[in-house]
């Protein structure tokens, strides 16, 4: 699994931190952080949740 | 109770197209319909009043139903309304005379915009609800107008208000209440926003309704309850929506502001309802809520599907925590919980002044919402933690 943001869309509304803090991060400069960006397949649920629930759909989950 | 052997998605929008995703995603394989009053298959709603408006997006851009949902095997009926439903027979009566046959219906009918009396269908006089809607005022925009009248600053108008100013147009946003947001924000976070729209540059008139459009068929302008004329080609009315339930008077539905639930989100037996039109049993704050943002519809689509799979009885409470975010200019506004009754209104962190800000809302000793400007990431950690009882003393003491 493959975590890819498309940067030219997020507009950092930290959704995807709410849903998965292990693998997204907003931080005090307002910018997105991936933290892992090849999770472990035990997050898959929270990533794909996350990636659902972005206001900009602006995360992709490959494979 | 069985698998249903057919459901009926009535509402082709957000909380419809993730009903009939969390339907397959949990393996429901018999026939799914999903009926639509407009003719576009589901598309996102926030960027009408923002990027397709500004004209920096095109339509085609806000398509919510990918490849994927191909995959989805739903029986699309677009363009076509729901006129009514009979609950004895189990069918939906369509606009086109025609019936479909239903053992689950999702109810997702969503809302329709306020209008001002004796302004609709004039020229020049627009709401913003549909694509459809959003184009039309494009359009107008497209002709330059001298002036652009925003009747309501409530989050609708206040986006539209702040796109108009991107386009370098005059705006004047009216609104009756003394502050913008008033109802939801409060008046010192409200003061902020309207602080925000004055910077832009534009005419932000509070306190004072509309008290007609001016015109004969074209509108030239409107009249305020003070009696002041303002000249203008174009207003944009965002006065709220009603709930779409008007096609369900007089089935045996419970309807009150909405589609009643309970608080798995069932109407009724075989009947779940979801997004705008719901009015749903709120576990965590014992009342019944209608929620009408974004991420409530995606989430509340999903819930109520569970809940028709589960069976009469059966399903799980819906209990979230309400979020949602308005971008205006530069600012980003975002507010999780609820900032009904609340009795106090504390800045935690950053200023006004600065417009960067977190402030929490009181009500008796817990804090029941928080709002961020340009504050996203204490908002998504404020979301999480209003999920259980936060105590005021702790959190303000935490932040002081």
């Amino acid at each position: 699994m493959r975590v890819v943001v498309d940067y030219d869309l997020c507009e950092s509304n930290a959704v995807c931190m709410a849903v998965a803090p292990e693998v997204f991060e907003v931080r005090d400069d307002d910018f997105l952080y991936v933290l892992d960006d090849t999770p472990p397949e035990a997050l898959r649920a929270k990533v794909t949740e996350a990636a659902l629930r972005c206001p900009k759909q602006a995360i992709t989950v490959e494979d | 109770m069985a698998v249903p052997s057919s459901i009926v998605v009535v509402g082709a929008s957000l909380a419809g197209l993730h009903a009939a995703r969390a339907l397959r995603g949990a393996g429901y394989d018999r026939s799914l319909v999903l009926v639509g009053a407009e003719p576009h298959r589901p598309y996102d709603r926030p960027p009408l009043s923002k990027q397709v408006l500004a004209g920096t997006w095109e339509p085609e851009r806000t398509a919510l139903a990918g490849a994927a949902d191909d995959a989805l095997a739903v029986d699309w009926r677009l363009g076509v309304a729901a006129t009514g439903v009979d609950l004895a027979a189990r069918t939906v009566a369509l606009a086109d005379g025609t019936s479909v046959a239903w053992d689950g219906l999702v109810i997702a009918t969503g809302a329709t915009p306020r209008t001002l009396p004796g302004a609709e269908g004039r020229p020049g006089v627009h709401v913003l609800r549909t694509l459809d809607d959003c184009l039309a005022l494009r359009a107008d925009l497209d002709a330059g107008p001298t002036r652009v009248v925003v009747v309501g600053a409530g989050f609708v108008g206040a986006e539209v208000a702040a796109t108009c100013r991107g386009r370098g147009l005059d705006v004047t946003l009216v609104e009756p209440l003394p502050v913008p947001l008033g109802r939801v924000l409060g008046g010192v976070v409200g003061d902020t926003v309207a602080a925000v729209h004055r910077d832009q540059g534009v005419d932000v008139r509070l306190g004072v309704g509309v008290e007609a459009v001016l015109g004969h068929d074209r509108v030239t302008g409107v009249r305020l309850a003070d009696g002041t004329d303002i000249a203008c080609d174009v207003v944009v009315v965002g006065i709220g929506v009603r709930p779409a339930t008007g096609w369900l008077e007089g089935s045996g539905l419970p309807l009150d502001d909405g589609v009643v639930a309970d608080a798995t989100c069932r109407v009724a037996p075989g009947v779940v309802a979801a997004g705008d039109v719901a009015r749903w049993a709120h576990p965590g704050y014992g009342e019944r809520l209608r929620v009408e943002h974004w991420d409530h519809a995606i989430a509340q689509g999903g819930h109520a599907a569970a809940t028709l799979l589960a069976g009469d009885g059966g399903g799980e409470p819906f209990a979230p925590v309400p979020w949602f975010w308005s971008d205006q200019y530069d600012r980003k506004i975002m507010l999780a919980g609820r900032t009904a009754g609340a009795e106090e209104v504390r800045v935690v962190e950053g200023s006004l002044d600065e417009r960067r800000f977190v402030a929490l809302y009181r009500r008796g000793d817990r804090v029941v919402a928080a709002l961020g400007m340009n504050r996203p990431a204490p908002l998504a950690r404020w979301r999480a933690r209003l999920a259980e009882p936060v105590a005021w003393d702790e959190a303000v003491a935490a932040t002081a």
